[in-house]
């Protein structure tokens, strides 16, 4: 019998309860959410489960929602099953002013640098990570760069003296 | 001499390996990406990475500006294979969109999605050779990359970072040059490719170079999240257009060929039957193509009017396109909200694409998944123990491109 999001679903539910939520299939991709203590429980279970066996991590990236009181930051998880070919996000949100979550890269080795990138852009702090620093901006940098209360540069600014590129 | 006479530095006496800064800017990383080597005598103890030396903040600048815009963002990712992730961007676009696109354009956009796979494991396999000492190979297939550069050519104007097609389809029919180009690449093509594997393949020298370095086994390979070449190489058979097929690739009859050891040996076979792969599958597409005869023949874009920009010509004699294309050019027409993740198979691995949308005129977040990016984190578990010499071709044969490292 193939997998599908259904038996997902239910096995999550089963396991979890209540602690498991807001299921969503947009685009018929299986969305849900769970608390930010429970992440790598969760993705343990889909892990080592023989039924689920979400044993590829495809993508891991940060989003920051700053309307969000108390959960602005969430971490979400792209996960694939090969071997049924069904792929599920998962999401985890913490509040910016203590956003710490645990690390997947015991079980994960690709989370490592997918982690540290999330951490050099949102300033997510994944416990136990064995060498959290920044990965593509420089160390020296004091803040958070995706984090939606830097906005890019007004195009239409006038101040600037930019002769070459023919601005200003 | 006693040895308070000679002023070591502390724990120098101590130290017996030698540290190498291979990079940023050296000739033989291909790129620009630091390797702190740490070598006793040649022998590789550990190394550390440094990269974002050519980042440029390509997912922040993504959410100010509309979708047709950052398609020349996805150009500079994977820079060996820029239509791949054009036509994945597009992708992404028409899954949230809701655009159906005819089959014409599905067949189109695999031809020319093929030909970039060439080009892309062409350079990648030719370096391999170039940094075994090999440079013969790189410059004799430099004129069929030409060749796929001069079809690009005719059919965006562009050659190295094509922004080619548009949300739906492409900007204009493929001309009768376009095709007559295709006709000559595979007409010559598979000559040239069975001479450069003579070269390489059953290379006395050429093998005792690459087999048995930088090999990485399956469960390590998946659990590192690798994808494309690479993991076939290690003996999974996982490809995009195959699990997850986009733009018609079901209709293609084409093998995955794996490898089974994962070195640079298999890694460089792999890509090599891929092109043999991927010359059948564009000759399949092409018969396809020629099959549309009269009107169906030149449909090449979807009709959806909101996101494809108009004809010229209509612009400045209709009400209807000159607004279509002000909205469009303006970024004034609203994405529809949602999620949704979209991937194709990239020259060098899963490409996804990982958009939300608000419902504004741009995107609210949106992640590209590089495969490069996800498969460098490997590079200290394969070169540890491992010659210097040998680490430079395992960086070669993973196929890192530095635009994509660092988005």
């Amino acid at each position: 019998m193939a997998l599908t999001n259904e038996i997902v679903k239910q096995k999550l539910t089963e396991k979890f309860g209540e602690q498991v939520s807001n299921f969503e299939e947009p685009y018929g991709m299986l969305t849900f959410e769970a608390p930010k203590e429970l992440n790598l429980k969760v993705l343990n279970f889909l892990y080592d489960d023989e039924v689920l066996k979400f044993r590829f991590m495809t993508d891991l990236c940060g989003v920051h929602y700053p309307t969000n009181k108390g959960r602005e930051i969430a971490v979400v998880y792209h996960l694939h099953n090969l071997e049924d070919n069904i792929r599920i996000r998962f999401k985890v949100f913490a509040d910016i002013n203590q956003p710490d979550i645990y690390t997947a890269t015991g079980l994960f080795s690709a989370a490592n640098w997918m982690e540290r990138e999330t951490y050099d852009f949102y300033g997510v702090n994944f416990v136990g990570h064995p060498k959290l620093k920044r990965i593509l901006n420089v160390d020296e940098m004091d803040y958070f760069p995706m984090r939606k209360e830097f906005p890019l540069e007004d195009q239409t600014r006038i101040d600037k003296d930019d002769e070459m590129f023919g601005r200003g | 001499m006693s040895e308070q006479h000679i002023k070591l530095p502390e724990g120098s006496i101590e130290k017996t390996t030698t540290t190498l800064n291979l990079g940023p800017t050296h000739p033989a990383t291909h790129g620009v990406m630091q390797n702190i080597l740490e070598l006793d005598g040649e022998r590789i103890v550990s190394t550390e990475q440094t990269i974002g030396y050519i980042h440029r903040a390509f997912e922040k600048i993504a959410e100010r500006r509309p979708l047709a815009q950052i398609t020349t963002l996805t150009d500079r990712l994977n820079y060996c294979s820029s239509p791949i992730n054009n036509m994945g961007w597009h992708l992404t676009c028409e899954k949230l969109l809701g655009v159906k696109t005819p089959k014409r354009v599905d067949y189109l956009r695999v031809i020319i999605m093929e030909l970039s796979r060439i080009s892309d494991h062409l350079i990648c396999n030719s370096i391999v050779g170039v940094d075994a000492g090999a440079y013969t190979g790189f410059l004799y297939v430099m004129q069929y990359r030409e060749l796929i550069y001069e079809i690009y050519e005719e059919v965006c104007g562009a050659r190295l970072t094509t922004n080619m097609g548009r949300i739906g389809g492409f900007e204009r029919n493929f001309n009768n040059i376009a095709f007559e180009k295709i006709e000559k690449f595979l007409a010559e093509y598979p000559r040239v490719l069975k001479e450069f594997e003579n070269l390489f393949q059953r290379n006395r020298i050429f093998m005792d170079r690459t087999k048995g370095t930088g090999a990485i086994n399956a469960e390590r390979a998946l659990n590192y999240g690798f994808t494309g070449p690479n993991l076939r190489a290690a003996g999974v058979d996982y490809d995009v257009r195959v699990h997850s097929p986009y733009s018609s690739y079901e209709d293609f009859q084409f093998n995955i060929p794996v490898g089974t050891t994962g070195d640079n040996y298999d890694r460089w076979l792999v890509r090599e039957q891929e092109m043999w792969q991927s010359l059948s599958i564009i000759e399949q597409a092409y018969q396809k193509v020629q099959e549309f005869k009269g009107t169906a023949a030149d449909v090449y874009h979807a009709d959806v009017p909101e996101y494809y920009l108009p004809e010229k010509a209509d612009v400045y004699t209709k009400m209807e396109a000159l607004i279509y294309h002000f909205k469009i050019i303006m970024g004034e027409t609203d994405i529809p909200a949602g999620e949704v993740y979209q991937s194709v198979e990239g020259g060098n691995g899963e490409l996804g694409f990982y958009l939300i949308s608000d419902g504004g005129r741009s995107p609210y977040r949106l992640h590209f998944r590089r495969p490069c990016f996800i498969y460098y984190q490997a590079y200290e578990e394969l070169t540890k123990g491992a010659m210097l010499s040998d680490a430079i071709m395992t960086m070669s044969s993973l196929n890192l491109i530095a635009g994509e490292l660092d988005a």
